[in-house]
C-alpha cells in the first residue's frame, strides 16, 4: 500500500472519531459546531505561538550579531598592536557563531512559511466553520429527525476531514516550536558559557570539514584586517 | 476528483492525473524503504508540485470529502515511516 493510501487511512480514522453521532441529530451538529470553535481557537494559538518563536530567534540572532561586531573589533585591536595570535583567536570565535547566525536564519524563514501557513489555514477553517453554521441552522429547521440523520451525516464528513487536517497541522506546528525552543535555550546556555566552538553540530566528517572551512575563511579574514591595519 | 494536500487545503484535480500519482506515490514507497532521504524528499514535493500544478485549489467555502490525501510537504522521513507502520501521525 502506498504512502497516500496510508495517509487516506490515518486521516479517515480521525475523521470518524471527529464525527461523534449523538441521539438527536441537532445535539450531534451543535457539539461538531463546538469543536469546531474550539479547533479555529487552538489554530489562532498556534499561529501566535510561531509568531513568538520567531521573535525570539530574531533576537537571539541579534545577541549573536552584537558579539560577533565585538569580535571584530577585538581581533582588528589585537592585529593593531601586533598579536596575531590573539586576531585569530577573536576571528574563529567569530566564525563558529557565524554559523550559528546562519543556522538561525534557515529556522526564522521555516517559522515564517509555518506562520503564513497556519494563517492561511485559520481563514480557510473560518469560512468553511462559519458556512457549516448556515447550514446546521438550515437542516434544523427544515427536516425532520429522520431525514436530518442523512444531512447530518453528508454535511459532517466534509468538515470533520477538515477538523482532522487542522488538528494535526496545529499539532505539528506545536512539536516543531517546542523543538525550537529546546535548541534556542541550548544555545542561549552555549553563548552564556563562551564555549559555543565545541558545539559544531553533525558528524566527525562534518565536523572536521566545518573546521577546515571555518579555518580558511579566518585565514582570510586575518589577511584582511592586516591590510586594513598596514600590517 | 478532489485531493487534499495536508495542512494546506484542498484541489480540483483532473482524473487523468491519477496514474502520474500512483507511479510517484509507488517510487516513494520503494525511497522510504531502502531509507534513501533526497530521493523520498524529492518525489514527495513531485507529487505535490503536480497536484498543484494541474489541479484548482477549492473555494474555502465548499465542504467536501476529499478522494485522496496527500501528506504534509515536509514529511520526514521518519514520519513517513510512521505512516507505514501504522503507528499513525496524530495523537489521540
Amino acid at each position: 500500500m502506498g504512502l497516500l493510501n496510508r495517509m487516506g487511512s490515518i486521516v479517515r480514522t480521525k475523521t470518524d472519531k471527529l464525527m461523534d453521532r449523538l441521539e438527536d441529530p441537532a445535539e450531534t451538529l451543535d457539539h461538531s459546531y463546538k469543536t469546531q470553535l474550539e479547533l479555529l481557537q487552538n489554530v489562532k494559538r498556534g499561529v501566535a505561538e510561531v509568531a513568538t518563536s520567531k521573535k525570539r530567534l530574531e533576537l537571539q540572532r541579534a545577541k549573536l550579531a552584537q558579539k560577533m561586531d565585538k569580535l571584530e573589533s577585538q581581533s582588528r585591536e589585537a592585529i593593531q598592536s601586533d598579536r596575531e595570535d590573539l586576531a585569530r583567536l577573536a576571528l574563529e570565535r567569530k566564525a563558529a557563531l557565524n554559523s550559528q547566525v546562519e543556522n538561525l536564519n534557515l529556522q526564522v524563514a521555516d517559522l515564517e512559511k509555518e506562520q503564513e501557513k497556519l494563517e492561511a489555514t485559520e481563514k480557510r477553517l473560518s469560512t468553511k466553520v462559519e458556512v457549516f453554521r448556515t447550514k446546521k441552522e438550515t437542516i434544523k429547521a427544515q427536516y425532520s429527525a429522520a431525514e436530518a440523520q442523512v444531512k447530518v451525516t453528508e454535511s459532517l464528513t466534509g468538515i470533520s476531514e477538515e477538523m482532522a487536517d487542522v488538528g494535526m497541522a496545529v499539532q505539528r506546528s506545536e512539536d516543531k516550536v517546542e523543538n525550537l525552543k529546546a535548541r534556542s535555550a541550548a544555545l542561549d546556555e552555549l553563548i552564556d558559557s563562551g564555549t559555543l566552538e565545541d558545539a559544531t553540530q553533525g558528524d566527525d566528517i562534518e565536523r572536521e570539514l566545518s573546521k577546515m572551512r571555518t579555518a580558511s575563511s579566518v585565514e582570510d579574514e586575518l589577511a584582511r584586517l592586516k591590510l586594513e591595519a598596514g600590517k | 476528483m478532489i485531493i487534499r494536500i495536508m495542512g494546506e487545503g484542498q484541489y480540483r484535480v483532473p482524473s487523468s492525473l491519477l496514474d502520474e500519482l500512483n507511479e510517484i506515490d509507488n517510487r516513494i514507497v520503494e525511497f522510504v524503504a531502502q531509507e534513501n532521504e533526497s530521493g523520498y524528499r524529492e518525489d514527495l514535493a513531485r507529487l505535490i508540485t503536480a497536484v498543484k500544478g494541474r489541479g484548482s485549489p477549492l473555494d474555502s467555502a465548499e465542504i467536501v470529502e476529499s478522494d485522496i490525501i496527500v501528506p504534509p510537504e515536509d514529511l520526514t522521513l521518519e514520519e513517513a515511516r510512521k505512516v507505514f507502520s501504522g503507528s499513525g501521525l496524530i495523537e489521540d
